[in-house]
């Protein structure tokens, strides 16, 4: 595939990831409270931590030599410390991505499935009974605020069935593959709660995907030479259709991990969403920041992903 | 595709050729204009009528708009503030009124705090979606409209505010600037502006190139008054339908934010009735009654406004009915 293409998207994709990294500098720069007098506050800094978090804001520059700096710790990963736990951010994050990956990835996944399945056999039938509930359903679901879904859940499967823990990602009493079971206990509902949110979207994404193509020519043709039902589904139209929701997939993945913050914080969930709940209570810029910065690259990175994967599967787009 | 029965029935809008009782008299061009206008709403008027799932939205968003609107009319404010309300803490659902939805943990009727609630959360949904639809509209005419260097520059804009998580941003401005009803307004129009701008400019460039564009701009006429006139008139079918489907969106982040306890603290809206709920100990506790009714409120309104939404961008933007 053209060379052309994937450098016009990398070209792009940095110039957004700069246009980022320039607001994410500006934006705390301009807040009301000012991060060293906050700083001052905080009982766990040294006037030592002070100074340097202050050499580390660099405060007393002129402002194009503090962006230099800023650009400059970002890439080499260094973000400042947390305001509340003196400890440095990065670290704090590293602690947090595992339990997020693990829970978006696995909601991500679940959802798509799905969301694709229930969308080609809807559009399939069109109207039937199938395709009439299941758009209903994924609209209603679609409606729904994720927090309260989660808490909803949570009355249900906790307080009054008793079949799940309340929160948490593991209850540490378990060891080898007890614990295993013990922390996919603990996943289940969020992960249930994060997949209803988003199936919905997709179910209908995918299902006007095949009501598209099911009208083309090249699905007529297969039906004329005589294609059975099941096999025009399988062999013409699906895959043609799959590819604008894979790519809407990758395109709002990283906008799950914002709808991620909520349900992380109804189920205690130690993961990056919890953390960003933390940080908003407690003002804690530096954390506040780091996540900005760390989900926008996130979803600059997924966005340039989807542009390359849709213009490797389809040659028009590289056109364009 | 053909018409429809209803479309043969009706008939696309005619133009009304002076008035009945005096055919001599010349109508004025604004006559004529409001004229078309008023058949093409009832033309249009006609086709939702007979959409259903259009009418049950706008059933069931007539009655929280009511609701919103008459609440100091159905309950004195000084009701639902903790430091006034007579009722029993925490106490369950019962037939007399308005304890339908029991109490919350200072006693409010639930029902009561949700009425009050409609009028915030509808209030924060429409205003936002208004600031969302003039922002969108103003970047996406201007550049589709001017094109060259303003649309290149505009559009970097828009791409990269599409590609920014919003969720995120709308969290770190509210949690920065301080949870007050006009900065979360504020907050989420800024954050959510940037997918009209793009439907506008896609709109505006098509409507751009039409004859009628053309020989305005050959009679002499300025950008004002042919955006005013010409480009604005024929892009607000699409915005419309988007603003609709917006407001669930705007909604939803509202709720989204106080949930998060970025809600304005002085006042009640469904979204800090569920956070209150929640961190009073709801879920365990088993306050269900307390916790349920605002999130089916919220559901049922985002839902009413999807659905209006769907039907009218399918009678609004023909090309998509019947597909």
């Amino acid at each position: 595939m053209g060379g052309a293409y994937i450098a016009r998207k990398l070209l792009a994709a940095l110039f957004t990831l700069f246009f980022v990294l320039a607001f994410n500098f500006f934006l705390f720069r301009v807040m009301p409270s000012d991060p060293v007098s906050i700083n001052a506050r905080s009982e766990r800094l040294t006037r030592q931590d002070i100074q340097e978090q202050l050499e580390n804001f660099g405060l007393l520059d002129p402002l194009p030599t503090q962006f230099v700096r800023f650009v400059g710790n970002t890439f080499q990963g260094d973000f400042g410390l947390s305001f509340v736990t003196g400890t440095p951010v990065t670290a704090e994050i590293g602690a947090r991505v595992w339990p997020t990956v693990l829970l978006v990835g696995l909601s991500t996944l679940l959802a798509t499935v799905f969301g694709v399945l229930i969308g080609i056999k809807g559009a399939w039938k069109r109207g039937s009974a199938f395709d009439t509930t299941s758009l209903f359903g994924s609209l209603v679901f679609y409606s729904m605020p994720e927090g309260w879904l989660g808490m909803i859940l949570i009355l249900i499967f906790v307080g009054w069935l008793g079949w799940f823990p309340a929160g948490g990602y593991t209850s540490g009493l378990e060891s080898g593959f007890g614990n295993i079971v013990d922390v996919a206990k603990h996943l289940f509902l969020p992960c249930l709660t994060l997949t209803l949110g988003y199936i919905g979207e997709y179910a209908i994404v995918m299902r006007s995907s095949v009501l598209e193509v099911k009208n083309e020519e090249f699905v007529a043709t297969a039906r004329a030479k005589g294609v059975r039902d099941k096999d025009v589904r399988r062999h013409h139209a699906v895959p043609n259709a799959l590819l604008p929701t894979l790519t809407l997939v990758f395109y709002s993945f990283g906008f799950v991990l914002g709808g991620a913050i909520i349900v992380e914080y109804v189920f205690s969930w130690p993961g990056l969403g919890a953390l960003t709940y933390n940080a908003i209570n407690d003002l804690d810029y530096p954390v506040l920041q780091a996540i900005f910065l760390l989900s926008s690259a996130l979803v600059i990175l997924f966005n340039l992903f989807a542009d390359i994967l849709y213009g490797y599967l389809d040659p028009r787009v590289r056109e364009g | 595709m053909g018409l429809t029965p209803l479309e043969a029935q009706v008939g696309p809008p005619e133009q009304p050729e002076g008035t009945p009782g005096d055919p001599q008299a010349p109508r004025s061009a604004r006559a004529i204009v409001w004229g078309r206008r008023r058949h093409a709403l009832a033309y249009n008027w006609s086709l939702y009528r007979h959409n259903t799932q259009g009418m049950i939205g706008l059933v069931i968003l007539s009655v929280f708009i009511a609701l919103a609107l008459l609440a100091p009319l159905i309950v004195d404010q000084a009701e639902i503030t903790p430091a006034d309300t007579t009722g029993v803490p925490l106490q369950a659902p019962s037939a007399d009124y308005p304890y339908w939805l029991g109490t919350d943990n200072f006693g409010r009727p639930v029902l009561w705090l949700l009425i009050w609630g409609a009028r915030i959360s509808l209030t924060v949904g429409l205003v936002a979606t208004v600031g969302t639809m003039v922002l969108g509209s103003i970047v996406g005419i201007a550049a589709g409209y001017f094109g060259g260097r303003i649309d290149t520059a505009l559009n970097a804009f828009t791409n990269w505010f599409l590609v920014i998580p919003w969720l995120v941003l709308a969290i770190v401005l509210v949690a920065i600037l301080g949870p007050s009803l006009g900065i979360i307004i504020l907050v989420i129009a800024l954050t959510s502006w940037a997918g009209t701008a793009r439907l506008v400019r896609a709109q505006t460039l098509t409507v751009k190139e039409r004859l009628y564009v053309e020989r305005g701009k050959a009679l002499g006429a300025g950008n004002w008054h042919l955006i005013t006139r010409h480009i604005l008139p024929n892009v607000f079918p699409v915005i419309f339908a988007n603003t609709v489907l917006t407001v669930s969106l705007a909604i939803l982040s509202e709720t989204t934010l106080a949930l998060l306890g970025l809600g304005d603290p002085n006042s009640v809206s469904w979204g800090t009735i569920i956070e209150e709920a929640f961190n009073s100990g709801a879920l365990t506790a088993g306050y269900w009654w307390w916790l349920i009714p605002p999130g089916i409120c919220i559901v049922l309104v985002t839902l009413s406004f999807t659905m209006c939404g769907y039907a009218l961008d399918e009678i609004l933007n023909p090309k998509l009915r019947e597909r």
